[in-house]
């Protein structure tokens, strides 16, 4: 057992008077009916957040939540109750709540609880939150500064920072016992310019799970303003986004949410089991151009995808998703994992106590290929090149995905011509990929904004890629 | 610290009190919210039980005014020490935060609720017994399996029951309380063609009661006609043509209408209506409503997130934009009046949401809006987020059925629809007579003309 995992442990033991005692007799309980598993998953958040308008600080809010969910699995069936008043008696009456999906003689957890070993992925924050506040006023009103000062026609500012210090503690009847205490923090920059014609926007954000430092000495509040506002003073001067089907180079980086949506939730292994993703049956396949090789990585320090444990307790890890354009594997959780007899892949994730863990993504990206991303660019006869997206959304089963440019370009001829406005991209999952053509040799990751819904559960994920064009992908503009 | 007794189980009585705390405390002003809710979940896929979800929670939020300065805090640590935690915290969050001479809580004479029975809470959403609930599941996604042999999968069948009791009193001599229930009933079948495409649809049912919940079966089998209508689309080539929005999906473009006129938007400037109040919108035969007061409603409540009272307002009226929407602090920057569209969760500061919106209903049927295109596109979903509402720029992914010659033909997928909002909402050219309310935002069909459709 690392130091850090015992204090994380003593943090729950003291704070709500656990005991190993207590978490084997609430398993014992939740078994009580039978069941092949039960967990239990223990969580204290606190949160803060301050915001910047106007120039005036105008809102600055500190939550507490603390609860705890059972899990009982049997066959495919889950059972599950919550708490958020962890006295023993209530604790026990979630157990038995959640035993109600099962039908049996009562089981045993495993004698003696094994803690799962986990790296230090991101720093623990040795203070309490308060002590940061004037750091944190400070950063949000650099940012409105900042902003302001970029450029005469940049008229509103907003600006927000939060962070979270999110506790875990998990037991299962496997024997699994792990705790986690998982900081995340972001920098968020809104602004309007307005030229006396029109009004455009910019947002710019960034963080992950790191200390306040973090914005004060590599990704600074001035950074994210410059950039806020320098994407709306383009918006002044685009042009209507083209319409149809051509080629398109995305960017490095945050457009990485292609893959996200394209393959990534397609991947995930519940809609596999189930057989409801467009994707199932394909591994084995071809599903993207050889040069497209994709892997989940939740081990990758300070990202805002990362985790030392998943929500069920299991380490996290790098996973190839695809690999030279052949479909290797899904990402699991314990139940799909065992339900489909494969690899467990550490991929069991919940936006909450409130919520059963399912499989999710950590940080999804495109490993770098040969091409400079010049020589990319050049060859674009006419094409879109896109750099910043708003977000995207897909429909597993049919594979259709879309994705929203917010900072996208003409390429005429080889070379980048007038900035657009903001526009649809549209394609299919199991073949967009296959039109991927050039792979920069430029991989970034995002700076730290991804939240990603399925289900009702958000959860912070990370996505990058290299410079890549597809030959072909629709784009949903208004103009030629 | 857990074995702490707690104030009292009476929720009103401990709002109050946390109100009169944080004033003795130094709050020039304090505003206290409860809410405690239970929930109920079950899931079914290809018959069998999946999940079974049973749970409640609360939680406490206190926003307090020092001057005019103003912070937040919320728990869901209900012990004395919790409480005095949250009262300390908020106070201190106070000291940072900047004087703002349009903050404070709304003047007295404002506060009220509505004093008629909005019907918002039935206790017959619990009351069926677990394995009834299962069986409302059950019969919902068997009525979409059973429809067609090519459902042979499916993405379950779900019944789901909720109710909460929210809380909320000031220190201006505000106090209210209101429960409500919800009940759901849903499935998503899929559906596979001959060549091995498969598609995936949804259909679902909600109610502040079970008396009012459509039959699993009828759910069902709609769902099943959603996901059959689907299989073997196409793309279509990239062109201008007439887009028909089913209610479902032209529901979403009422809710633009009222983001444009978010008071929030509006005083930063960041909406496409700022400054066009009294002016034309929209087409002339567009009148767009909100109104809390309905009885039943899936949007009504007895007062808003600030305790002002809910009312009806008629948002734009023959194509003229005649009200924003407004919370206290809006309306004082924009020197006007709050339109009781307060919300506030437990945290922050109240922002602005609607109650029942809608697009008030036209004269056509479906059918005859249809049968005047020649050619243009039935669309019955939309993906993604693309809107834009500081420009107006709209760029969606859409799916739905082409019209030819008054009919709707074959399906159409992995296209998108662009436009700009300011000219979609004054190229409405015909409106449905189908208003039905299945949420708290409705809409007839809708024909919009002029917008692009991206494809091949």
């Amino acid at each position: 057992m690392t130091s850090s995992a015992a204090s994380h442990k003593r943090y729950f033991f003291e704070k709500f008077g656990l005991s190993e005692r207590m978490l084997e007799r609430c398993l014992g309980e939740a078994l009580s009916a039978g069941g092949d598993y039960a967990d239990l998953y223990f969580e204290s958040v606190s949160a803060t957040s301050i915001g910047i308008d106007e120039s005036l600080v105008k809102s600055a809010s500190q939550g507490v939540s603390a609860g705890c969910g059972i899990r009982v699995v049997s066959g495919e069936r889950t059972g599950y109750a919550y708490t958020d008043n962890l006295l023993a008696e209530r604790l026990l009456h979630a157990a038995r709540t959640a035993a109600l999906i099962a039908s049996g003689p009562a089981k045993q957890p495993v004698a003696g609880f094994t803690e799962t070993r986990s790296p230090n992925l991101y720093p623990i924050p040795a203070a309490d939150l308060d002590s940061d506040l004037s750091t944190k006023l400070d950063l949000v009103m650099r940012a409105d500064r900042a902003a302001r000062a970029y450029d005469a026609r940049i008229k509103q500012v907003r600006a927000s920072y939060s962070d979270e210090l999110k506790r875990i503690l998990i037991a299962a009847s496997d024997g699994t016992f792990a705790s986690d205490t998982q900081p995340l923090a972001r920098l968020n920059v809104f602004v309007l310019a307005n030229d006396g014609q029109q009004t455009t926007r910019g947002t710019a954000g960034g963080g992950g799970r790191v200390e306040i430092s973090y914005f004060l000495t590599e990704k600074t509040p001035e950074h994210f303003a410059n950039e806020a506002a320098r994407t709306a003073i383009l918006q002044l001067g685009a042009v209507a986004a083209p319409a149809g089907e051509m080629e398109v180079v995305l960017g490095p980086g945050w457009p990485g949410v292609l893959l996200h949506e394209a393959v990534g939730h397609g991947l995930e292994a519940d809609f596999n089991r189930k057989k409801t993703s467009a994707f199932a049956g394909l591994i084995g396949r071809q599903v993207a151009s050889s040069k497209v090789t994709v892997v989940d990585n939740g081990t990758m320090p300070s990202r805002r995808g990362s985790l030392n444990v998943d929500d069920e307790g299991s380490p996290t890890q790098e996973t190839v998703l695809i690999e030279n354009g052949i479909l290797k594997g899904y990402l699991s959780d314990k139940l799909s994992a065992r339900l489909m007899n494969m690899p467990h892949t550490g991929n069991g994730r919940r936006e909450s106590y409130q919520q059963i863990p399912m499989p999710r993504m950590t940080n999804t990206y495109m490993l770098s290929g040969d091409d400079a991303p010049e020589d990319i660019l050049r060859s674009v006869k006419r094409g879109l090149y896109a750099v910043n997206f708003g977000g995207g959304s897909v429909d597993i089963t049919s594979g259709k995905f879309v994705f929203s440019a917010s900072e996208a370009y003409l390429i005429e001829d080889g070379k980048i011509t007038a900035p657009v406005r903001d526009a649809t991209l549209i394609g299919n999952g199991p073949e967009a990929l296959k039109y991927v053509s050039m792979v920069g040799n430029d991989l970034q990751l995002d700076e730290g904004v991804g939240t990603c819904g399925k289900d009702g559960q958000s959860v912070p994920v990370g996505v990058g890629m290299p410079t890549v064009k597809l030959d072909r992908m629709t784009v949903g503009g208004t103009g030629n | 610290m857990t074995q702490s007794l707690e104030l009292t189980t009476d929720l009103q009585q401990l709002a109050t009190d946390i109100v009169t705390k944080a004033s003795k405390a130094g709050a020039t002003d304090a505003e206290v919210v409860i809410r405690e809710g239970d929930e109920f979940s079950t899931a079914v896929r290809l018959g069998e039980v999946e999940t079974l979800k049973e749970s409640g929670s609360r939680g406490v939020g206190l926003r307090v005014f020092v001057g005019q300065r103003v912070a937040s805090t919320s728990s869901s640590d209900f012990t004395l020490e919790g409480i005095d935690h949250l009262i300390s915290g908020a106070l201190a969050l106070a000291r940072v935060t900047s004087e703002d001479p349009f903050a404070g809580l709304a003047d007295a004479s404002e506060f009220g609720q509505l004093d008629h029975d909005l019907d918002l809470y039935h206790e017959d959403v619990y009351s069926l017994p677990t394995a009834e609930r299962i069986d409302f599941a059950r019969r919902c996604e068997a009525a979409a399996m059973s429809a067609d042999t090519r459902i042979q999968n499916s993405d379950g069948g779900s019944f789901d029951a909720a109710t909460g009791h929210k809380v909320f009193a000031n220190s201006r001599g505000f106090v209210g309380e209101y429960r409500s229930s919800y009940c759901s009933v849903s499935t998503s079948p899929i559906a596979m063609s001959r060549n091995r495409e498969m598609q995936r649809d949804y259909w679902y049912s909600a109610a502040r009661t079970l008396a009012k919940l459509d039959s699993p079966e009828s759910v069902g089998a709609e769902a099943a006609r959603r996901t059959l209508r689907r299989l073997d689309g196409r793309r279509v080539p990239t062109q201008r043509a007439p887009i028909v929005f089913a209610p479902e999906i032209a529901r979403s473009l009422i809710g633009a209408i009222f983001d444009a006129a978010n008071g929030e938007s509006i005083y930063r400037g960041a909406s496409f209506f700022t400054g066009k109040l009294g002016e034309q919108v929209a087409a002339e035969s567009i009148n767009v409503i909100d109104d809390g007061t309905i009885v039943g409603g899936h949007g009504s409540s007895p007062f808003d997130g600030e305790g002002l009272p809910t009312r009806r307002k008629v948002i734009v009226e023959n194509g003229t934009l005649k009200t924003y929407l407004l919370n206290t602090y809006t309306a004082r920057k924009l020197n006007m009046q709050s339109t009781g569209n307060a919300v506030r969760g437990l945290s922050g500061n109240p922002g602005i949401g609607n109650g029942n919106l809608y697009l008030e209903a036209g004269k056509l049927s479906p059918e005859e809006i249809l049968r005047e295109i020649k050619t243009g596109f039935y669309v019955t979903e939309l993906l993604g987020q693309g809107v834009n509402m500081v420009t107006g720029d709209y760029s969606r992914g859409a799916s739905g059925l082409w019209i030819e010659n008054g009919e709707l033909t074959y399906p159409v997928q992995e296209v998108t629809v662009a436009g700009n909002l300011k000219e979609m909402f004054r190229n409405i050219t015909a409106i449905g007579n189908d208003l039905v309310f299945r949420g708290s935002v409705a809409s007839p069909t809708m024909r919009i003309d002029g917008m692009t459709i991206a494809g091949e």
